[in-house]
């Protein structure tokens, strides 16, 4: 099929990410053969080998469809986005990680050295020689070799090039990609029009409270409560009136509520609804309304069962919040 | 601006229009004196304070954000201000988290009557951010806010 050279071409690509996106995009099952007979498949390192000289050989436009997930950690992150953005015409930022950064982001709350520190000398860390990784290093053999340099900041891929539509989700749902697949096949066929630049696309407009079944009534907690804590988790009740600190009120929908349905508050991985500028501080307006308490002591007793409000507010969009990075992140290098 | 004693901190502060901000009018109507660092902002309510204004303000080059609104059981809108408590709260935690320090976002409670006391407090605030020093958070381009320049506002959505 792929001997068809007037296919049009597809490509994703990962940068700081998990891989869990192109299994998403695996997961759209028997659909994924639509993908190859309505497309030529030229670069996509998890699926197929092909070397960066490849891509960077092809025609300034000659991508038809690009997704690119991950957020841009590394120079290579950015090296590759950019030359990606050239080669492609519809670009689109897909997954949470490439729209807002994403768990990876989290990592904006310390300086680079303390990733470094966290990862080769920790206790636990097996590493008898105290190696840490050189972006630059002096082979005896008398060459130079160099890798990616670590940018001080994780930046969502909207911070580096122009993204023609989002995708959000972590991974976004099989049945949304499916049906974004769909809809490029369909303008292929001239059968329909693209959405306009810069739509997020493959989610709702909405939240994940207006797709959730749970039923709402006037929500007042006297503390938040994990889990892994509770003995029953009622079947029918609102999930944040139970005291999960529940993130639907903030996030996209387009996802069905799967983890409220299945009984687990949601985490807010389809990013910021339609007009939120900030999730954590949507969030919060959130759960500071539902706080059964006027008294600042009392107050303070309930946030404390709230350990980690930065982790609950931006666990997927710390690196396109307002703020982005922790300060010492920020003062001690500055942005790339 | 590494310069404490001739650092001046940019504040944002957001009033109340029913107390907090006819408090600051009280004050210029009375001729009481309180420094220029502070750029008021009136809302209807303290309850309107969406924690992404204090963000913004922080992220745009604000050294510290005043939060003002009525005496607690006085609101009238009858309780917005304790949403208010509540949200700044929860936004000190979070700011903690983030190496800001807590200390640069303020909630003060300033009845319309109260002038005297809401220039009082404004003073105090300007020298309590003076010694923790500039904030100066860094824009996405690496660059450091210029806090005194005037930039087209933008629209933030609530």
């Amino acid at each position: 099929m792929s001997a068809n050279g007037a296919k049009p071409k597809f490509a994703m690509y990962w940068a700081a990410a998990c891989g869990g996106c192109e299994i998403a995009v695996l997961n759209i099952h028997e659909k994924i053969l639509d993908v190859d007979a309505n497309f030529e498949v030229v670069f996509w390192p998890v699926a197929m080998d092909a070397k960066y000289k490849d891509v960077e050989a092809m025609p300034d436009g000659s991508i038809l469809l690009t997704l690119f997930d991950g957020g841009i950690r590394n120079a290579e992150n950015e090296v590759m986005a950019r030359l990606l953005r050239r080669k492609s015409k519809i670009l689109v930022a897909f997954g949470s990680c490439a729209c807002e950064g994403c768990i990876p982001g989290l990592a904006n709350l310390v300086p680079a050295q303390s990733i470094f520190d966290t990862a080769y000398h920790t206790v636990t860390t097996d590493n008898p020689d105290g190696l840490h990784p050189q972006f630059k290093w002096a082979a005896p053999e008398g060459v130079t070799l160099h890798i990616p340099e670590f940018y001080p900041v994780l930046r969502p891929l909207e911070a580096v090039i122009p993204v023609d539509y989002f995708m959000p989700g972590c991974p976004p749902e099989s049945h949304q990609i499916a049906a974004v697949i769909d809809l490029v096949i369909q303008v292929l066929q001239g059968k329909a029009n693209l959405p306009p630049p810069g739509s997020v696309i493959g989610a709702g407009g909405s939240t994940v409270c207006d797709e959730c079944p749970r039923q709402r009534n006037v929500k007042t907690i006297k503390r938040f409560t994990r889990i892994q804590e509770m003995a029953t988790v009622d079947p029918t009740l609102c999930l944040l009136e139970q005291g999960l600190p529940c993130n639907g009120p903030a996030t996209r929908s387009g996802c069905t509520a799967l983890c409220p349905k299945a009984g687990a508050q949601c985490i807010g991985c389809y990013g910021p609804a339609e007009g939120v500028v900030d999730f954590g501080a949507r969030l919060m307006s959130a759960f500071a309304s539902v706080l059964d308490s006027n008294d600042p002591a009392e107050i303070e007793r309930i946030l404390d069962t709230l350990p980690d409000p930065a982790g609950q507010f931006y666990r997927f969009s710390l690196a396109k919040s307002l703020l982005r990075a922790g300060k010492q992140t920020l003062v001690h290098h500055g942005s790339p | 601006m590494t310069d404490h004693d001739h650092f001046e901190p940019v504040i944002i502060g957001f009033t109340c229009n029913w107390c907090s901000y006819r408090a600051a009018d009280l004050a210029g109507t009375a001729r009481v004196k309180y420094p220029p660092n502070i750029r008021l902002i009136r809302l209807m309510c303290s309850g309107r304070l969406d924690p992404t204004f204090v963000l913004k303000a922080l992220s745009s080059g604000a050294d510290g954000v005043l939060i003002t609104g009525c005496h607690p059981g006085e609101c009238h809108y009858l309780e917005q201000n304790y949403k208010a408590l509540r949200r700044y709260l929860f936004l000190r935690r979070m700011l903690v988290q983030l190496g800001i320090e807590p200390q640069r976002v303020k909630l003060v409670w300033a009845s319309a009557a109260e002038g005297v006391k809401l220039a009082q407090e404004i003073t105090n605030f300007v020298e309590e951010l003076r010694a923790l020093g500039p904030l100066s958070w860094a824009k996405p381009d690496g660059s450091q806010p210029s806090a005194m320049s005037h930039e087209p506002v933008e629209e933030v959505a609530a």
